[in-house]
């Protein structure tokens, strides 16, 4: 069978038992088999359950992918993994602090364009903005691309979490 | 409702004991019967606890690597778990090898180590070392135990997950405190593990398609690996039948070997790097290739993008992750071994198509021809004095010991002694074999079969060792002095490492740095030494007599075969080279297809 050598960026989502070292075990297995981690997102999630949910947005070839998904789950604490990518229409959204200093044109230029991105101000001082905004990664990398000839000094960002859309659970 | 019944409901206290009671308590009641280890401070009260009962056996080994080897030994010779003690810090750093071993080979363990107590942890106490930091690559899970009612639920756990699934090592970490402090016992749970139940039922869609695309190949190939081994021997028994009714050819991988009896003339020998001529090519040349159990291997494998190119290829394995891992497949099984076999016999006789009966006849033709260069040829000349083959040495031992009629259990070191073993000596059941073959830890052989030993007081068991490999745990040769077990030592002494010394011949124009080994002991002094017996045969017309009277031994013995030193392993497929790119031996005018350069950059 011919392998196909095409990147993937690809969302997986991973339902663990909420117990001491795992995320330090995921993150292991990213590291020391050689896969990417663009981000990565974890808390718990089900009260009273003792679990939590790690999202991690990683790329590779479709069969490394596959790899992935598959180590994950033979991993003792994990629950279930999904690749949210692949696995039918899902929504991702990160949220991000974004830290813009400057006065003049360039201030109202920031603000201007944070209204037309919905991000809000959450702080500002005479020469600073913070704004929040929460949206989908490239959104956010958008804005901040515009922020950074305006003054951008410190972003914050969460990493991305995720959900498949409709009835569809983990 | 009578007043009986209304009784405010008495809540069951569990019985409390010390911790290191209940942990014996969990340990016997998972059916341990034997534990290798090494005291410390922080696991004196196990000690205690072990000194106290007779349950449980403790065998005192000389170094915490051995204490897992023989472990392995112990499970791989049984099909049970094997346990292990080891102390805190330098306890569990010294254990690291061995854990990394079982995962590269899947072999079941549950390793305990001492740690400082629950207060003390992050604060470099003596001899802390962040043992589930260290050893999460080196294990399948681990735990570190902080609270004393998680205690008896954290052994049964470990002892499920060793076992099931694809099987491995387990560290559990045991504060010195909660060791001391009163701890509930609760039995091992009934109900299913919340997170971890690996699928073991293949799903028989798959297995139809797999009966489909082997009836229709007109030059099949099976190919088999530990995973029919860890699986039982109702699985190496279901192996034969299918083998034999479809009448296809089988080989095995090194950690496959016994699976299927290596004297029938179906079975075309081991494949891989010093894998036969006649294996290999078949798996070059196959158009359906079933893969049980076994993991393509780099050292099976070759090139990758040279490997088996005209294949149809079916994968059965326990480990999801193991399948699409290096070579894309088209059928998939995700199942247990043993039950994927069943299940393709079942399926077999249901579906209609057959055999093609002529191209299965050419292609056994064609891997005649292949047989008939009878890859694996040596000269040994018998005249007295003549120096001893090693290839030879091996080739007597199976011969010698087959007459002997004795159960004979075999282990090894790393080199070529190994290989040759694999090669030469001539395997007709499971779990009679144990050789390391994922992470290749010189040290392994001599406690391996230490381990073998103990499950089998009255058995064989041999290692076959190269004289560098041996000196890496030589020390258990006072734990064998200890328990009486007759162990014995078979070492090809070519006085160079020699699997190195071939390499650098190959690939580093003959500079042999640092793969002879100037000083080595006298083996028979050292055998002495150690309250065993040592003998010698330095030309062929000792060999014979030397390993009668080793199997004749009732002490552990250290045979010291000195053999050709010039010798190499072949057949061989280079590193980055594909596998009708093999190299033969001497008797064969060393045909080579020549190293490429990324191939040097391969181990
Ligand atoms: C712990 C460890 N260190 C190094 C190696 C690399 N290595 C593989 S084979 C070998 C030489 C083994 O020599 P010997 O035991 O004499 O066996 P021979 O090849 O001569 O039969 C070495 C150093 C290894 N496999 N394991
Ligand atoms: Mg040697």
């Amino acid at each position: 069978m011919p392998i196909d050598t095409t990147l993937r960026s690809a969302t997986i989502s991973v339902l663990v038992e909420n117990e001491p070292g795992i995320l330090a075990r995921v993150v292991g297995l990213f590291s020391g088999r050689g896969y990417n981690i663009d981000s990565l997102t974890v808390a718990p999630v089900e009260d009273g359950r003792n679990r939590s949910r790690i999202n991690i947005v990683t790329s590779g070839t479709d069969m490394i992918i596959q790899q992935i998904k598959a180590q994950l789950d033979r991993l003792v604490p994990v629950h279930r993994v999904s690749d949210l990518s692949t696995d039918g229409p899902h929504i991702a959204r990160e949220m991000a602090l974004i830290k813009v200093l400057g006065t003049g044109e360039k201030r109202v230029e920031a603000l201007r364009l944070a209204e037309a991105f919905r991000a809000r101000v959450v702080d500002a001082t005479t020469g600073s903005f913070i704004f929040e905004m929460t949206g989908a990664t490239d959104k956010l990398d958008a804005f901040l691309d515009l922020m950074r000839p305006l003054g951008l000094a410190e972003v914050s960002r969460t990493g991305v979490a995720a959900i498949a859309r409709g009835t569809r659970i983990i | 409702m009578s007043q009986t019944h209304a009784a405010p409901q008495e809540t069951v206290q569990p019985e409390m004991q010390a911790g290191a009671e209940v942990l014996l308590r969990a340990l016997k009641e998972q059916g341990v019967e034997v534990i290798f280890g090494y005291p410390g401070g922080a696991v004196l009260p196990i000690y205690d606890a072990i000194f106290q009962q007779n349950a449980i056996r403790h065998i005192l080994v000389r170094h915490e690597q051995a204490a897992v080897h023989a472990a392995e030994g112990y499970a791989r010779s049984t099909g049970r778990v094997g346990c292990v003690l080891v102390t805190s810090g330098p306890g569990a750093t010294n254990a690291v090898t061995g854990l990394v071993d079982a995962l590269m080979d899947s072999i079941p363990i549950v390793c305990l180590t001492g740690q400082v107590p629950t207060h003390l942890i992050g604060n470099d106490a003596f001899q802390e070392a962040d043992t589930t930091g260290i050893t999460r690559p080196a294990t399948k899970h681990n735990y570190l135990v902080k609270r004393s009612e998680d205690l008896a639920r954290v052994v049964h756990e470990a002892f499920y997950v060793a076992r099931s699934g694809r099987p491995g090592p387990v560290v559990i970490d045991l504060p010195k405190d909660i060791l001391i402090n009163k701890a509930p016992y609760t039995a091992a749970a009934t109900t299913e593990h919340r997170s971890y139940r690996p699928v073991t039922a293949p799903d028989a869609g798959q297995i139809a398609k797999a009966v489909a695309a082997l009836k229709s190949a007109r030059r099949p190939m099976i190919y088999t690996g530990g995973g029919v081994i860890n699986s039982g021997q109702a699985a190496s028994d279901a192996l034969i039948k299918f083998v034999r009714k479809t009448g296809f050819p089988i080989t095995n991988t090194l950690m496959g070997l016994g699976a299927y009896p290596s004297n029938d003339k179906q079975f075309l020998g081991m494949l891989g790097m010093h894998g036969t001529y006649e294996a290999n090519l078949a798996m070059h040349g196959c158009d359906v290739m079933l893969n049980i159990g076994a993991r393509f291997d780099d050292r099976v494998t070759g090139r990758l993008n040279a490997f088996s190119p005209n294949s149809r290829k079916i994968h059965i394995d326990i480990d999801r992750s193991s399948i699409n891992k290096n070579v894309p497949v088209e059928i998939p099984i995700v199942a247990d071994a043993g039950l994927a076999i069943e299940a393709l016999l079942a399926a077999w006789d249901n579906e209609p198509a057959e055999v093609d009966t002529a191209s299965l006849a050419k292609w056994w033709e064609q891997i005649e021809t292949w047989r008939a260069l009878d890859c694996l040829k040596y000269t040994q000349v018998q005249t007295k004095g003549g120096i001893i083959k090693p290839q030879y040495a091996i080739q007597r031992l199976y011969d010698i010991t087959r007459e002997s009629g004795r159960e004979t259990f075999i282990s090894t070191e790393v080199g070529q002694h190994q290989m040759w073993a694999a090669q030469y000596y001539r395997f007709d059941r499971p779990k009679h074999w144990m050789t390391s073959g994922g992470l290749g830890t010189m040290g392994y052989g001599l406690p391996a079969a230490m381990g073998v030993q103990v499950a089998h007081p009255d058995a064989l068991c041999i290692d076959i060792a190269g004289e560098a490999s041996i000196l890496m745990n030589i020390q258990e040769m006072s734990t064998l002095a200890q328990y009486r077990l007759p162990v014995k030592v078979f070492i090809l002494n070519n006085q160079y490492m020699g699997m190195v010394r071939q390499w650098q011949e190959l690939l580093h124009g003959s500079r042999y740095s640092e793969s002879y080994t100037a000083a080595l002991p006298d083996f028979v002094k050292l055998a002495e030494s150690f309250h065993g017996v040592g003998l010698r045969a330095t030309s062929v017309d000792q060999l014979d007599d030397v390993i009668r009277e080793m199997i004749a031994s009732d002490r552990p013995v250290i045979a010291d075969i000195c053999v050709d030193q010039k010798e190499n392993c072949f057949p061989m497929i280079p590193s980055g080279a594909a596998h009708n790119e093999m190299i033969l031996g001497a008797e064969h005018g060393n045909r080579a297809p020549g190293v490429t350069d990324d191939g040097m950059a391969l181990v």
